[in-house]
């Protein structure tokens, strides 16, 4: 009796155990696969891949600055408007809004967060680039035009437009970080400020301060989704591999543009040139998470110490 | 002196009604933009709704057709990536509550939640070099495939949750009346945590009937009811996608359409399964 158990033991923890394995061999298949299938363009074109400003598959002509450098604005660009409203909405809901009001809002936020990604594109599309083309756009260049971030030719279609769809795709994340992070800063915290005569202001900046590296942690996991977004900026940001300064112009980031033209591309050095630069963006991608993870990581031991 | 206290004193209070003004807004902007998103798509999805529109296959623009292939693709890929993407996710998800408070378990967590953040298209472009290229072409399969992957550490991380909640008593005391540790967690401890991982599972496959990008080169998409996960399959999403870029207004007609139908069935299920949860932990 006890022996049948023991080996039952043994077969349950080992096949519970190659399940969870299956998530480490995932992400190292994941690695492998990828270094392996970009292999020809690695060995053709070196570290000059990441550093061409060309993009010409038909010459094979492979630089893939122009992606990075969109990736980088347009999740940047997310964040600062992503950010401050992120940290208004937590705030909102854990320190001042009464419980009524907090919960269907947080529950708003969730639902946001649980919306397609083709969705904001097609919204993106039909609604927010025709406000941009129409309002916004010629309402910043007319007086903001001198400066080259507004010049170019205003087609709703673009920079602007993808980041403020990713904003809006990644507030409701770094939303519920901050607001878990804030939630797990004792109360006692907030008595002691208030006991001092400090308004209710003046505590949440105090609570902020204690949960400033959950904060960071919440933005670095923002930047992680802004870098890999895909079906809603591929939709609206206009696939362009150009470089420009102004934020009206089309531009493309990795994601948009792997899925944009992976499909298409048939022959193998092409093939190859797409994968690498998928690579960057897993690497990239997996980096920016795991950091972020720390950082989130070390707000919950502290509060569980204190 | 008192003036100062008195000035210092205002514009204290001052600052602190502006920026509660301010989360405030931020809180009421993000609620409408929600309401606005979602009556958007209402309003431009439900004139197009039809009973032709849910069971047709695309047509030449103009001639009407529909989504009943994109729906019948959504639902096989979704139904093979839960075939796959559920037990092992309930599985490991087991094994980190149970065995996983070691080096192991934290880093298969760490590596979990860090895969969940992956972008979803990576996980199409490995598929389609795991599964596509060997094949030889798309397929309903690679693209179940590529949404089970995207399934598996959600799934871990969200049983491990529920299973915690799991109280300790209950573990002590079956193996206090000698059940050995398999019959504890399998028993014991899995039916009491049943209706939580119930609820992690249903927004897991929410969430992957929402995914485009890992479908768009494994699964493709096909203008035909297809019965078979060796084709291409059509999907729901990737049918958004192509009506959306389309050059035709007929299309982005649908387009709003087929979205109604998309975000009315994610909606649904995230609000009932939230609700049914809220009372509950």
């Amino acid at each position: 009796m006890a022996k049948t158990g023991a080996l039952g033991d043994k077969i349950f923890k080992v096949l519970l155990m190659i399940a969870a394995t299956s998530i480490l061999l995932i992400v190292a298949a994941i690695f492998a696969m990828m270094l392996r299938s970009s292999l020809p363009t690695i060995k053709q074109f070196g570290v000059a891949f990441l550093f061409g400003t060309e993009w010409k598959p038909a010459q094979e002509v492979f630089g893939a600055l122009p992606f990075i450098y969109g990736t980088v604005v347009s999740s940047l660009l997310s964040l600062l408007l992503a950010v401050p409203v992120s940290l208004g909405i937590a705030i909102f809901l854990v320190e001042q809004a009464p419980k009524k009001l907090a919960r269907p809002i947080g529950f708003m936020v969730e639902l946001l967060a649980a919306i397609p990604s083709v969705v904001y594109g097609l919204w993106g599309i039909f609604v927010l680039a025709p406000v941009i083309r129409n309002y916004i756009g010629p309402v910043l260049q007319g007086n903001l035009g001198f400066l080259p971030i507004f010049g170019g030719r205003v087609t709703g279609i673009g920079m602007l437009t993808a980041a403020i769809i990713l904003a809006l795709m990644i507030t409701p994340i770094i939303t519920a970080v901050v607001r878990d992070v804030l939630e797990a800063v004792p109360t006692t915290q907030r008595e002691a400020a208030f006991a001092l005569g400090a308004t209710k202001w003046e505590t949440t900046i105090i609570v902020l301060g204690n949960a400033a590296s959950g904060i960071a942690g919440a933005v670095v996991l923002g930047l992680g989704r802004a870098i890999g977004e895909t079906m809603a900026v591929t939709m609206v940001i206009g696939n362009s591999p150009q470089m420009s300064p102004s934020l009206f112009e089309p531009a493309n980031t990795i994601a948009s543009l792997l899925a944009a033209n992976f499909a298409e591309a048939t022959d193998k050095i092409y093939l190859s040139a797409l994968i690498e630069i998928g690579l960057v963006l897993f690497l990239v991608t997996f980096i920016v998470n795991a950091f972020a993870k720390l950082l989130i990581m070390s707000v919950s031991r502290r509060m569980q110490r204190a | 002196m008192s003036a100062t206290a008195n000035s210092i004193h205002s514009r204290r209070r001052i600052i602190n009604a502006v920026m509660t003004g301010l989360t405030t807004a931020c809180a009421m902007l993000i609620s409408l933009i929600l309401l606005f998103i979602i009556g958007y798509i209402a309003w431009k999805g439900v004139s197009s709704l039809s009973v032709e529109f849910l069971t047709q296959t695309p047509k030449p623009v103009g001639e009407g057709g529909g989504i009943g292939n994109s729906i019948l693709g959504s639902a096989m890929m979704t139904a093979l990536a839960s075939a796959i993407g559920l037990p092992v996710g309930i599985a490991a998800g087991l094994y980190l509550s149970e065995y996983g408070s070691n080096w192991y378990g934290n880093t298969i967590r760490f590596v979990a939640d860090t895969l969940i953040g992956i972008p979803s298209i990576i996980i199409g472009i490995f598929v389609y070099t795991l599964v596509v290229i060997p094949m030889g072409r798309q397929s309903g399969f690679a693209g179940g495939i590529a949404l089970a992957l995207i399934m598996i550490p959600i799934v871990a991380r969200t049983t491990e949750e529920m299973v915690r909640l799991v109280p300790n008593t209950m573990r002590e005391g079956a193996l206090a009346l000698g059940a050995p540790q398999w019959r504890v967690s399998w028993n014991i401890v899995l039916p009491a945590a049943a209706s939580g991982i119930a609820t992690g599972a249903m927004l897991a496959i929410a969430r992957i009937t929402g995914e485009t990008a890992p479908l768009l080169f494994t699964a493709l998409n096909s203008r035909f009811y297809n019965y078979y996960y060796d084709q291409p399959m059509s999907s729901l999403t990737v049918q958004i996608y192509n009506y959306a870029t389309g050059p035709f207004e007929v299309e982005h007609a649908m387009a709003w359409a087929a979205t109604l139908i998309l975000v009315a069935l994610i909606l649904i299920i995230n609000v009932i399964v939230r609700t049914l949860t809220r009372k509950k932990y």
